[in-house]
């Protein structure tokens, strides 16, 4: 059923480009999908591990700004840069990580919301580098490989989906190894965690780390797919827009960051010309959801799922298991 | 020199306006282990109530800006009431994330009904006062007159008063409070109806000096959780004190460092007191 669901998703993501008319529709699409990517990110942090990092969108502002910068000053092809910009976004993860991760709770989402709100004003303020408030204009899109060529909408589409679906598949592993379950381990109790001879420490720092690769990554593609930049895309409402995605989604789910993300970005096409009041439904909604339903939209399918007699079901899902089926 | 004593008075004022939000969500932090985001909104919703107390409403400075206390509380009372005591028993990150919900709410709500424009809030006291060559308006006199009477009187409330001291049992022991007969569901009401209050009294406070508008509670939510942090989380007198280092640093950091970095500087404190020490600078003991 789930792999079904799966398939059918991709199938559509894939057809997307003949389905629809006109390519504003699939500019949505493909900004969606990168935004995904960094839900996906906070998904690692924060369902995974239970670590709120509110810093999450200054590291898509670093792998954002790192492939404009080696793009348009260095003159850097895109494929070099996106990888330098996310060992950038990463090696800060490193350095902020082996700090913050010393603090616990509320200290550490303080902590990273004041490194995040640091490194956008940074990246505000050094005009000389980023532009200021303007940003970065006219970054070039990915040159060809071989016969493959970026230059349409429809190929950039595609080369969105393509690190979209390489997020989902590498989070979806990670939450079905050992470490994974290491991390859910240290987000059910770090104590007892450690009692059980699990390195939290180390644990935590590498979940930091791949938290912000993934940050760093869908910076990288919003570079190269929009071509211009500035500085509000690293700012902390984007984090907070970030959060909403993965709470409505389902936290800890391998489906929740793409269907938050997808339903919340599709609800505020509806909304258009109202689209900067929507907060006021949202908000709401995020703290009815974090108040009912924890698990969000996929937490409550599941649910619904397991609810349902099925004759080959093995296990009956708990609301412990559920972030761990799906 | 002259410069000197110039900033440290401006330092001052700034510095009385950050105790009173500090302390608001020190207060909450202490008896609820809840670090309330959206502290800085009711901040910024108080010093609409004020402004339009005196604007539309047309009365007079002081009893808008108690009516700005006394709605920010009911505001404060609700949001207890019906966001954070569901969450008490959630995961600690769950009443951050509520926290933002609400924050958004209220940051489009002002946008939605009051626009996104700048406002200055009109007062009375808008005479120049030199002394000693310094120059102040009158208002910024009362900013630091009127938060060290704010300051003492909740002081002398929580030590003084039974109610006070139910506050200060809630806060040391929930359960231990709950076992003595302090209904401590009512004290987290008027936590967060204090906490609220004493917001919406710092921003009617300034707001004839420093601009209103809906994002302004964003800024100062970040300063308080600097201050508190430095205070040791759920210290008064450590916020207190946390308020004003702070204020200075920044006063004298734009005079003598840069301005543009002006606001990095509550960061960078916030930062280094977690690197150095990650419980806080003077947290009681673990």
């Amino acid at each position: 059923m789930r792999r079904a669901l799966w398939i059918v998703a991709a199938l559509i993501a894939l057809a997307l480009p003949f389905l629809v008319s006109k390519s504003f529709y699939l500019q949505i699409a493909a900004s969606a999908y990168i935004t995904a990517i960094a839900v996906y990110g906070l998904n690692v942090i924060l369902g995974y591990t239970g670590l709120l990092s509110l810093g999450h969108a200054a590291f898509f502002g670093i792998g954002a700004y790192g492939v404009a910068l080696l793009e348009t000053r260095a003159s850097w092809p895109f494929w070099p840069a996106l990888v330098a910009a996310c060992a950038a976004s990463v090696l800060l993860g490193f350095l902020v990580g082996i700090v913050s991760l010393r603090t616990r709770g509320h200290y550490f989402a303080i902590f990273t919301a004041a490194v995040g709100v640091m490194i956008s004003i940074v990246l505000t303020n050094w005009q000389d580098l980023t532009g200021g408030n303007i940003g970065i204009v006219n970054i070039p899109p990915p040159p060809a490989i071989g016969p493959l060529s970026f230059e349409g909408d429809t190929a950039k589409y595609y080369l969105v989906v393509a690190a979209l679906a390489f997020a989902i598949a590498l989070t979806a592993l990670v939450r079905r190894s050992l470490f994974g379950r290491t991390l859910i381990a240290i987000a059910g109790n770090e104590d007892l965690a450690r009692a059980t001879g699990i390195d939290v420490a180390r644990a935590k720092l590498t979940a930091f780390m791949l938290s912000t690769f993934l940050a760093g990554l869908a910076g990288g593609m919003f570079a190269t797919y929009i071509g211009n930049l500035d500085p509000g895309s690293s700012g902390l409402d984007i984090t907070f827009e970030q959060l909403l995605y993965l709470v409505i989604g389902g936290l800890g789910t391998i489906a929740g960051p793409l269907i938050g993300t997808l339903v919340l970005v599709g609800a505020s096409q509806l909304l258009q010309g109202v689209e900067q009041y929507r907060f006021l439904i949202f908000g709401p909604l995020l703290v009815v959801l974090v108040i009912f339903f924890p698990h969000g939209i996929t937490g409550a399918f599941n649910r619904l799922m397991a609810a349902r007699p099925r004759s080959h079901r093995r296990t009956t899902a708990t609301p412990e298991t559920e972030a761990a089926v799906s | 020199m002259h410069l000197f004593f110039q900033e440290l008075l401006n330092g001052l004022v700034v510095g009385s306006l950050y105790a009173l939000v500090a302390l608001g969500l020190a207060l909450v932090y202490g008896t609820m282990q809840v670090p309330n985001f959206a502290h800085g909104h009711l901040y910024m919703l108080g010093a609409y109530v004020a402004f339009f107390g005196v604007t539309i409403a047309h009365i007079h400075y002081w009893p808008s800006l108690l009516l700005a206390v006394v709605v920010l509380a009911g505001v404060g009372v609700i949001l207890e009431r019906l966001v954070f005591r569901p969450l008490r028993d959630a995961p600690e990150v769950n009443a951050i994330i509520a926290a933002v919900g609400v924050l958004f709410f209220l940051q489009t709500l002002a946008q939605v009904l009051f626009g996104g424009d700048f406002r200055v809030l009109p007062t009375p006291y808008d005479h120049v006062v030199h002394f000693a060559g310094l120059i102040a308006t009158q208002q910024q006199l009362i900013v630091i007159v009127a938060a060290g009477v704010l300051m003492l009187a909740l002081f002398l409330f929580l030590k003084r008063t039974l109610i006070g001291a139910t506050i200060e049992a809630v806060a040391q022991n929930r359960a231990g409070a709950a076992l003595v007969g302090i209904d401590t569901d009512r004290v987290s009401m008027l936590v967060f109806a204090i906490s609220a209050g004493m917001a919406a009294a710092a921003a009617a406070l300034i707001a004839s000096i420093s601009l209103i508008s809906p994002s302004m509670g964003f800024t100062v939510i970040f300063k308080a959780f600097a201050i508190v942090v430095l205070g040791g989380m759920g210290s008064i007198p450590g916020a207190i004190l946390g308020a004003y280092i702070l204020a200075l640093a920044e006063s004298f950091g734009a005079t003598y460092i840069s301005t543009s970095y002006e606001d990095v500087i509550a960061f960078a404190v916030l930062v280094l007191i977690l690197t150095v020490k990650p419980t806080g600078l003077f947290a009681k003991g673990t």
